[in-house]
């Protein structure tokens, strides 16, 4: 069922728009991650889900009613900010207490709903604490606890994690992924800029970038078949390494090659017309390894090389001013500066963007 | 019954006032979500938008109302009345009320005096407020001898009269003098001590004043004398104004030097010192120096404390003096501070009434604007020419007006 | 700074001096009148405040007892003894019993007068009067004793301030008339300037710019110009002179500071915190009341601090708008302008009102000072 869509939504501020034509549908019980680079609107989008923007123009519907002009509390969604924004001057209780004292709840009932949240969230013994008496991971699980308490139809987290430090960071998403686990009937958003949250939380990933939706859908679609170019560099660390190529023939098998002698057949479809044609061949650092053999895909100078003793992370010398290829080995490997490797990857993790950047698997 | 009891009507005024303010607010607020805007129905979305657009003007009914009667409009209607007269039933007369005042004496004697206020209180307050938040900053008591030195704040200008009225109180020659400047003044006696205290010390300070006079207004001047480089055409005016007033000071000062030594000190006589023309100018301002050399202080010492304490240790490595540090980079930061404390403290001395009126009431030639103005109202009636001198008084505060309004919108921005 | 190597320690004590000395120079006028309010109007007359600070040489006169009632025989003549400090002893440098030689004896020894009358004044103060039937009758014999006289104190100024005095110089009713005016017209101003403060912090309408830039303005307005015009606006609508003039004069009179102050701190909160409280359904009228007014506290204190200060210490506003000519409605301001009319030269009045107007502000700034600091730092326009 559907609990949640955008339809062409967008955002200006005055002559600026900075969200373009969204239209996301999110069915219930889904945990929605927005990726993108900072100032892309996850932000915003997200903000106007909660009813804190105005929408510019679009349909927002929450469980099939239009609510672009409800206020925030109407609206079914509860919220998570970065910042925590705990009321700094009441207890913890009363913390997540408040939006249902507004609501004009009975106070037993009140009552059992923070212990429940409490005691879910292991806050039992600190309910008489003022927020400023907190750890940060305390203060976030009060945040969370004031979410859950509410009992929203979606909950909304912006960046939630950033404010911890990295162990605390790991710890508390591991929480929220097993909160999540214990509401299967609740959905939720969760803006992060980073990819390991995004991957290891989401069950479907909006990547965003300058205002549009580049992609949608979970994220191992998301690394194994990137949608462009873009998405191919921004999911994954190092990013994907993407090579100057041309088309030399298509059909279901594409074959194409590179300036410098190598060569590929890609498993992927293209049409006659794409013969000849300058495209990106994109392969991720960590699918490179090295060959001996003369039937290599591409030949690059080793300029820096870290070993890391589980991997090997080798940077080669930029061509053209282009990105350095970096190749990912497993293991330790002796290789030296300034040597030159020939590089191979398996067809299948082959990627093929066109000029545009667009993926031919999505043409 | 109330009207009886006073402190009983303040109480039943606070619960009222305070009950209406918030029954206000809660009852309009109520009545836009439920009666006019409800949030319900079919129209609920844009009820909710059109409330909100609403409320902003109800939460700023009261303050605006009370902004508009009781600040806005007066300026207007002072305006208004300055260009009529009462006696004439409200006739329309032009500019006769402002003429009439230009024939005044007392007029341009209060504007004078006013001007010598302008320039000694908010420097000498600034200058002691600096050199107190300085001094402070560096001991360990600092924080007590702020609190003392920031104490005449609280103190009411009746209050600091009085006070003041002690120190500067006379008894006959051959009487225990009570005031404490008599004290010293007869413990005088032409001597040796007398010259240096009386006629040396007060050169120095006077030459040292006339030199920083003399400094700044050169600062101004240069720019307009190295021609090219002042873009800001707009500055000029002020330029010159500063360099005029510059000059005016020296001449002052230098004058006065004049007087220290050609003049005869009535030595041995006890003075009654809030008589003797042009001197009883400066024992009023002192009162209000002591009451806002506090404020300059307190201002002053949080921004020594925001410098970068680097910056400090930078020019101390590089082998600069206290003074230097001090002067030449503890200052040029905290000139924008400077230049906050400068304006408010010539804010209030735009206004001073309750000084000038509790010790002197503008005798003896000590008048000013604000009580020039008090008289022509209260005492002559006469509210034409009473308007036209708080017209006066609008219009020199106007610059620091406009000044304001422009940095305010520049930072919100 | 102060662990700077090679730093000298004589500039610090040059410091240190140097501060003292202004702190005594400021402090000097305050404490002079402080002082004189404890003194009886001869002493304030006979000497500067500063000399009843320390034990001074004074030349008093005392009388003996009553020869008629105390005299008691003794030998062939009469002799009479006694005490000339009753209550406060005092150290005796010299005496006499003729205003022509006042010093003439020390104490302990004895004074022959004429045809073998003798008196003998001890260290203690305690005499012995000899001498025949003739001599020792009328009024008891005068002693001129100069003494060292430890500093007096007393309350009795307050006490005719405050209670006994009539007319002019009790300040009983000003006292209660000043906190009439003053409590509802600080706390007034803050509900309503609260209210426009958050309008203008955390509100979206159109001219919110403009508005503000009118409050910034309207801080400088001198108060001068809206007397007139007000003075006749209250006259005509019924309101006349009195209390419900001057509040609502005070009260918009402090209203470009309050909403200045107040918007300038509210702007600082965090805008997530109120954020979260739309979201979790509060309206407006609640996100001010349960959250910004309780965030707000230092600012509306540092406020109502400075509006306190302000009302209390006002003698221009309670002139015009409030005191009529039956004077029923007096401030204290206003009643100790009138005493230095009246009573210039009563020193031990004026100094006893004036502290008595100056006490509550001090009190309040020496235990506020915190709130009024933060304030000034906020209020002075940037
Ligand atoms: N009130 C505003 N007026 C004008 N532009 C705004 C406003 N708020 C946000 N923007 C712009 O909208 C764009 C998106 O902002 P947003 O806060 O959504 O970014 P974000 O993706 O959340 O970035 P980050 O990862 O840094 O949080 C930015 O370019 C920002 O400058
Ligand atoms: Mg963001």
């Amino acid at each position: 069922m559907t609990s949640l869509s955008l339809k062409n939504v967008s955002k200006s501020y005055g002559a600026v728009e900075v969200l373009r034509d969204i239209d996301l549908e999110i069915e219930e019980g889904e945990l929605i991650v927005f990726v993108g680079p900072s100032g892309c609107g996850k932000s915003t989008l997200l903000r106007m889900i909660a009813g804190l923007e105005t929408i510019t123009s679009g349909d927002l519907e929450i469980d099939g009613a239009v609510v672009n002009d409800y206020p925030p509390a109407q609206r079914g969604i509860a919220m998570v900010f970065q910042s925590y924004a705990l009321y700094p001057h009441m207890t913890v209780y009363d913390n997540m207490a408040f939006a249902l004292k507004l609501a004009g709840k009975p106070k037993d009932e009140i009552e059992r709903a923070v212990r429940d949240a409490a005691a879910t969230l292991q806050l039992d013994h600190l309910l008489d604490r003022l927020p400023k008496a907190l750890s940060g991971g305390q203060r976030q699980r009060v945040a969370i606890g004031r979410a859950i308490v509410r009992d929203p139809k979606v909950f909304l987290f912006d960046e939630p994690l950033s404010n911890l430090d990295a162990a605390l960071r790991v710890a508390t998403r591991i929480e929220i992924a097993q909160l999540k686990e214990s509401m299967p009937g609740s959905t939720m958003i969760y803006v992060t800029h980073d990819q390991v949250e995004a991957m290891t939380l989401a069950s479907r990933i909006v990547v965003l970038h300058g205002g549009n939706v580049e992609q949608f859908g979970p994220p191992l679609e998301l690394y194994e078949r990137p949608a462009n170019t873009f998405v191919a560099q921004f999911i994954g660390s190092p990013a994907m390494n993407l090579i100057d190529a041309t088309v030399a023939s298509a059909g279901q098998v594409t074959t194409v090659t590179m300036a410098d002698g190598g060569h590929a057949d890609a498993p992927i479809g293209s049409s006659e017309s794409d013969i000849g044609s300058a495209i990106k061949l994109g392969v991720r650092p960590e699918d490179l390894s090295v060959t001996d053999s003369d039937d290599y895909l591409v030949k690059a100078t080793v300029e820096i090389v870290e070993a890391l003793g589980e991997t090997t992370v080798v940077y080669f010398k930029s061509q053209n001013g282009r990105d350095p290829m970096i190749a990912k080995l497993p293991g330790i490997h002796k290789i030296e500066r300034g040597s030159e490797l020939r590089l191979i990857a398996s067809p299948e993790k082959l990627h093929l963007f066109d000029e545009s950047g667009r993926s031919f698997l999505y043409r | 019954m109330f009207t009886e009891n006073p402190a009983l009507l303040g109480f039943v005024t606070i619960v009222i006032g305070v009950g209406a303010c918030l029954g206000y607010f809660y009852l309009s607020n109520l009545v836009l979500d439920t009666v006019i805007f409800p949030a319900k129905g079919s129209k609920a979305g844009r009820n909710i938008n059109r409330a909100n657009m609403v409320r902003p003007w109800l939460f700023l009914f009261p303050a605006l109302f009370a902004l508009t009667v009781y600040l806005a409009y007066p300026v207007f209607e002072t305006l208004r009345l300055s260009l009529t007269d009462r006696s004439l039933d409200g006739a329309f007369v032009g500019m006769d009320n402002y003429r009439q005042m230009m024939n005044e004496a007392k007029f341009w004697e209060a504007v004078r005096n006013n001007m010598l206020w302008l320039i000694v209180v908010p420097a000498v307050s600034t200058a002691f407020g600096l050199l107190a938040a300085q001094l402070t900053d560096r001991i360990r008591w600092g924080n007590l001898a702020k609190s003392l030195i920031f104490m005449p704040m609280a103190i009411s200008f009746v209050g600091a009269s009085v006070i003041f009225k002690l120190i500067y109180d006379t008894r006959p020659a051959d009487q225990n003098q009570i005031g404490v400047l008599n004290a010293v003044w007869l413990s005088f006696d032409g001597g040796l001590g007398s010259v240096l205290a009386l006629q040396v010390l007060p050169s120095v300070l006077l030459l040292a004043f006339a030199g920083v006079v003399a400094y700044v207004a050169w600062l101004f001047v240069r720019d307009i004398v190295a021609s090219g480089r002042d873009r800001s055409l707009w500055l000029m005016p002020l330029r010159l104004l500063v360099g005029v007033g510059g000059l005016w000071l020296i001449w002052v000062s230098l004058s006065g030097l004049g007087g220290l030594w050609f003049s005869e000190f009535p030595y041995g006589e006890p003075q009654t010192w809030l008589t003797v023309p042009m001197w009883n100018n400066f024992f009023l301002m002192i009162v209000l120096i002591w009451i806002q050399t506090g404020f300059a202080m307190v201002i002053l010492s949080a921004a020594l404390r925001g410098i970068p304490e680097e910056t400090v240790e930078a020019a101390i490595v590089d082998g600069a003096n206290p003074f230097q540090i001090f002067f030449k980079i503890k200052v040029p930061q905290i000139m924008g501070t400077i230049v906050v404390v400068w304006t408010t403290i010539t804010l209030t001395v735009l206004k001073v009434f309750d000084i000038v009126f509790a010790m002197t009431n503008g005798q003896w030639e000590t008048q000013v604007l604000a009580n020039y103005m008090y008289d022509k109202l209260f005492r002559a009636n006469d509210w034409g020419v009473g308007s036209a001198s708080a017209i006066i008084i609008m219009l020199l505060v106007t610059p620091i007006l406009i000044w304001n309004v422009y940095n305010a919108r520049k930072e919100m921005r | 700074m102060a662990s700077i190597a090679g730093k000298k320690s004589g500039l610090t004590w040059a410091v240190q001096l140097s501060v003292a000395a202004l702190v005594l120079l400021w402090l000097f006028p305050t404490v002079g009148l402080f002082v004189s309010s404890f003194r009886s109007a001869d002493q304030i007359s006979s000497s500067g405040w500063w000399a009843a600070l320390f034990p001074s040489e004074q030349s008093e006169v005392y009388r003996t007892a009553d020869p008629d009632d105390t005299r008691v025989p003794d030998g062939d003549g009469f002799v009479v003894t006694g005490n000339i400090f009753e209550d406060a002893p005092r150290d005796i440098l010299s005496w006499g019993v003729s205003s022509r030689d006042i010093a003439a004896f020390r104490p302990g020894e004895t004074a022959d007068m004429k045809d073998g009358e003798q008196l003998t004044l001890q260290p203690d103060g305690s005499y012995e009067w000899r001498g025949s039937a003739d001599q020792l009758k009328g009024r008891g014999q005068r002693i001129f004793v100069t003494a060292t006289v430890p500093p007096e104190f007393s309350l009795s100024n307050y006490e005719t301030i405050l209670f006994s005095g009539s007319g002019q110089d009790n300040m009983a009713k000003a006292f209660f008339n000043t906190l009439t005016v003053t409590i509802p017209a600080t706390i007034i101003p803050i509900v309503i300037a609260a209210f426009a403060a958050y309008a203008l912090a955390w509100m979206e309408f159109p001219g919110r710019a403009l508005l503000i830039a009118a409050v910034v303005a309207l801080l400088v307005v001198p108060l001068q110009l809206a007397l007139i015009p007000l003075l006749r606006l209250h006259l005509e609508i019924g309101i006349g002179k009195g209390y419900l003039g001057v509040w609502l004069a005070h009260t918009a009179f402090g209203m470009p500071l309050a909403v200045y102050l107040l918007r300038n701190y509210m702007v600082g909160l965090p805008r997530d915190i109120i954020e979260n409280a739309k979201v979790d359904g509060a309206t407006d009228f609640q996100i001010f009341t349960r959250i910004i007014l309780p965030l707000s506290f230092p600012a509306l204190a540092s406020f109502a601090i400075f509006q306190f200060l302000w009302t209390w210490n006002d003698l221009l506003v309670a002139k015009v708008f409030l005191i009529d000519s039956t004077g029923s409605t007096t401030v204290m301001t206003n009643q100790i302008v009138e005493l230095l009319g009246t009573r210039g030269g009563n020193w031990e009045i004026l100094a006893t009102a004036a502290f008595v107007s100056i006490a509550v502000p001090l009190l309040v700034f020496f235990s506020l000072q915190r709130f009024l600091v933060r304030g000034l730092l906020a209020g002075s326009v940037k």
